[in-house]
């Protein structure tokens, strides 16, 4: 043990491994982190979740600090709404029973990039006489734009841009663009503008309520992708889902490779021809090949996925080598000396010749995550990542089947992108550092 | 690598000098090592279609194919064009039900397999549901042997050039050992634990998105260059990215993993002895350097080359490719099980192969391992 922990202590030596403990460290934080704020259950249901959980976000959004380093200065995104007081309301009581609701929000708008859409969502409560409302937008050089007239059932959408009467009205292909621009010079118009959505009800008990969400071209830390879902989700649920993969699968491949060898070689014979005979047919076994068979035909589920990969990775080269290593070590004098007090075959296994390896286990084992981090990220790639889970491999698969990289959405592979190789490179120096420290014939060179 | 057996002085030299005819060394070892790996690949073969057949998805093909032969020969029989609907898809159904019955579907499941393995070995992989080759054809085996120029050609080309320029490479770092660049190699090796496809995702985003150099994915431009000359030149233009992908995420750790081959072999005592003797260094590293590593260094490219062959996959799909691996892909995504099967089996094969070269390559250069004795 003590040879262990100054083992350990020469890591210290390699600052590479230092920033790979650290990026480690930070990884598993943030899935701990994850895993408390955004239990199980909630993320998957923000995650299959369609319009209606995702309704305020725009699509295809850049992330929001892109504005820190862009000359252009991208809208960004917002929603209010009269219920939480965001929006100011203000009723007044009129003649016959009827209520003026004056709902208005101010915003500043000093972007350089039109908004993707402007959306109304309007909600009331009346028995039989339907309310009216009328849409009016004030811009910073104090022109009133009014916007629409209509009468409204309980629930009621109104989309800016697909307002074909208001199209008509700007003189305009696009409704939006013309809102935010000067008419004059058809540059942007840039400063406050005031959106007022006046609705008048005609019953005693009328209420109504109003939701105003402005689709920006950036949101959020993240950026949101095709179904207008926040990237964040995905990119912090990623983290324990790769981790979880990456280290049961090397530990249960290492582990079992190891017990594997070990009793072949201490039992010899037959058993150990036919640990050898496996590991040949294994190798013409097309291993992705086989995987991609087991996703489609039976089960896309991480845990079966992780099992036939454990299975599949148990006869591959490195049986052999430690074989190799067994075999001088069951020759030892301590191996004899247990022989002679008559300690049994699982005892020596276990107690003996597998404890002997450890130092040539962890760095392969740590060398092996990367490996199932990137697995489980192709599969995920190709289409056959868990349908339930969200995973990075997920969000390079939604953008290249979006073709996110011929449309210049760089964020959305940039992000997933970087996270899987932050993992993989800490894993790979860490376990490169530690096979150099344990491996005794690398020690000089 | 067996005991000579004890046998009388006169007899011996007889024999040695009949096993010394390296003709006959070589066929007898190229026929052991051939029929121990045609086993392997059996086994192989077997164990796949297991895995596919334990939800019936074999047999699912296999009555996809009964019904539609069957209904082809009925729809395409004059006799038959007057019959009533109805009867003519009773007289259907009767003679699905015979076909079955002669093709053996109704027997047990494990002698079935043995059916499907037989049929596999001989590449007989059935027709395809959706997926067609280019020449029209739905056999699968065709689909399969049509696009696997394209893999060859990806993969030739990556893993050659890899090969011999990470062994050139790590030869001249073993002689400049603890240099600037000896250095930096040994800080980049671990960057080979990102596959080929995610540098791919890289350099698309760089040469063909933002430069707009190199073509985003494909194989030729289309319509292809009727000139042979330019043919070859857009082909080699589709090739360059994929291609250095493939290199990139495996050459620093080759690099460095030959380079400490070199460098634990050049500090044996036969290695101090020769420079002792004065020995020119490109002699040296030639003939007590490099011979004894070359087992090592052909272990090692055999082991990527098994690793990469089905890896290739991915970055095939990512390039879009016209390989085995996208095609494999498309397969998954329309759910065509003959296609996904067959080249499963084809893969098993391509990869005996490779296992069978490699055999032969190794015995001929490592003096140890003695071919046919």
């Amino acid at each position: 043990m003590d040879n262990l922990r100054a083992s350990f202590k020469k890591l210290l030596m390699y600052p590479s491994a230092i920033v790979g403990v650290f990026a480690i460290l930070i990884l598993v934080a943030v899935s701990i982190y994850t895993m408390i704020t955004i239990p199980y259950p909630e993320a998957i249901r923000l995650w299959r979740g369609g319009e209606e959980v995702w309704y305020q976000n725009p699509k295809f959004a850049q992330p929001a600090w892109v504005n820190l380093f862009s000359s252009k200065k991208y809208s960004e995104s917002f929603a209010v709404d009269t219920a939480d007081g965001e929006m100011t309301k203000t009723a007044t009581p009129g003649k016959n029973d009827a209520i003026t609701y004056e709902m208005v929000h101010e915003f500043d708008f000093n972007y350089d990039v039109y908004p993707q859409d402007m959306i109304l969502y309007l909600k009331s409560t009346f028995t039989e006489k339907q309310p009216f409302v009328s849409i009016e937008l004030i811009t910073p050089d104090e022109r009133t734009i009014r916007i629409a007239n209509f009468v409204i059932a309980d629930k009621y959408t109104y989309r800016f841009s697909q307002d074909e009467k208001l199209r008509l009205k700007l003189r305009t292909e696009e409704v939006i663009p013309a809102l935010f621009s000067d008419p004059e010079t058809e540059t942007i118009l840039k400063g406050t503008y005031k959106l007022i959505v006046i609705g008048t009800t005609f019953e005693p008990d009328a209420g109504m309520d109003a939701e105003f969400v402005l689709h920006g071209q950036v949101f959020g830390l993240a950026g949101t992708d095709h179904a207008r879902r926040d990237l964040t989700l995905p990119l912090l649920w990623g983290a324990p889902v790769a981790l979880a993969f990456g280290l049961m699968a090397a530990i249960g491949t290492t582990m079992l490779t190891m017990i594997i060898a070990a009793v072949g070689t201490w039992y010899a014979g037959w058993v150990d021809e036919l640990i050898q005979r496996i590991t040949e047919v294994n190798l013409v076994l097309p291993f992705f090949a086989l995987l991609i068979m087991i996703g489609t035909f039976y089960s896309r589920s991480i845990w079966v996925i992780l099992t036939a990969t454990i299975l599949l990775s148990i006869f591959t080269g490195a049986i052999l080598g430690y074989r190799a290593i067994f075999l001088q070590v069951k020759e030892s004098m301590y191996i004899e000396a247990a022989r002679a007090y008559g300690a049994s075959n699982g005892r020596i296994i276990f107690k003996y010749l597998i404890p002997r390896m450890i130092p040539l286990l962890i760095p392969s084992l740590v060398q092996a995550v990367p490996a199932f981090v990137f697995l489980e990220a192709s599969l995920a790639v190709i289409g056959l990542g868990d349908p339930v889970l969200p995973t990075w491999g997920k969000i390079i698969q939604d953008a290249q089947s979006n073709g996110a990289l011929y449309k210049g959405y760089y964020y959305w592979v940039l992000e997933p992108a970087f996270l899987l190789m932050l993992t993989g490179l800490a894993f790979a120096v860490l376990g490169f550092a530690l096979d150099r420290i344990f491996n005794p014939r690398l020690r000089d060179v | 690598m067996s005991v000579t057996t004890q046998v009388s002085s006169e007899e011996f030299v007889v024999k040695k000098h009949f096993m010394n005819s390296a003709f006959v060394r070589m066929a007898r070892y190229v026929t052991v090592r051939l029929l121990t790996l045609f086993t392997t690949v059996v086994i192989g073969v077997y164990l796949t279609i297991l895995i596919a057949n334990m939800g019936g998805f074999v047999d699912q093909i296999i009555r996809g194919q009964i019904r539609d032969s069957v209904t082809q020969s009925v729809a395409g029989n004059p006799t038959y064009q007057q019959m009533d609907p109805e009867i003519r898809r009773q007289l259907i159904e009767e003679r699905i039900v015979l076909e079955e019955k002669r093709r053996g579907l109704d027997t047990p499941i494990a002698i079935r397999n043995f059916r499907y393995l037989a049929n596999a070995l001989q590449l007989d992989l059935g027709r395809a549901i959706s997926l067609t080759s280019d020449s029209g054809s739905k056999q699968v085996r065709l689909i399969l042997l049509e696009r696997l120029p394209a893999t060859l050609l990806l993969m030739g080309t990556s893993q050659l050039f890899l090969f011999f320029s990470s062994v050139f490479i790590a030869l001249n770092l073993s002689r400049h050992y603890g240099s600037f660049w000896d250095k930096l190699i040994i800080a980049l090796s671990p960057s080979s634990a990102v596959p080929p496809w995610f540098y791919g995702i890289f350099l698309i985003l760089i040469f063909a998105s933002s430069l707009k150099i190199l073509p985003f994915g494909g194989m030729v431009d289309s319509p292809p260059p009727a000139n042979r000359f330019d043919y070859a030149i857009s082909v080699i233009k589709h090739l360059a990215l994929p291609g250095f992908s493939l290199i990139i995420s495996s050459f620093f750790l080759s690099v460095y993993n030959y380079r400490t081959f070199f460098l634990i072999y050049s500090s044996e005592d036969y290695v101090d002895m020769a420079r002792a003797k004065g020995l020119q260094s490109r002699d040296i590293e030639r003939r007590y350097i490099l011979r004894p590593t070359l087992p090592n260094i052909i272990t090692n490219f055999s082991l990527l080359l098994i690793s990469l062959w089905t890896g290739a996959l991915f970055t095939e799909t990512v390039f879009l490719w016209p390989g085995l691996g996208r095609t494999l892909f498309q397969a998954i995504g329309l759910y065509d099980t003959p296609i996904i099967v067959g080249s499963t089996v084809i893969y098993a094969y391509l990869l005996a192969m490779t296992v069978f070269l490699l055999n032969f390559v190794y015995a001929l250069v490592d003096p140890r391992v003695k071919i046919g004795e």
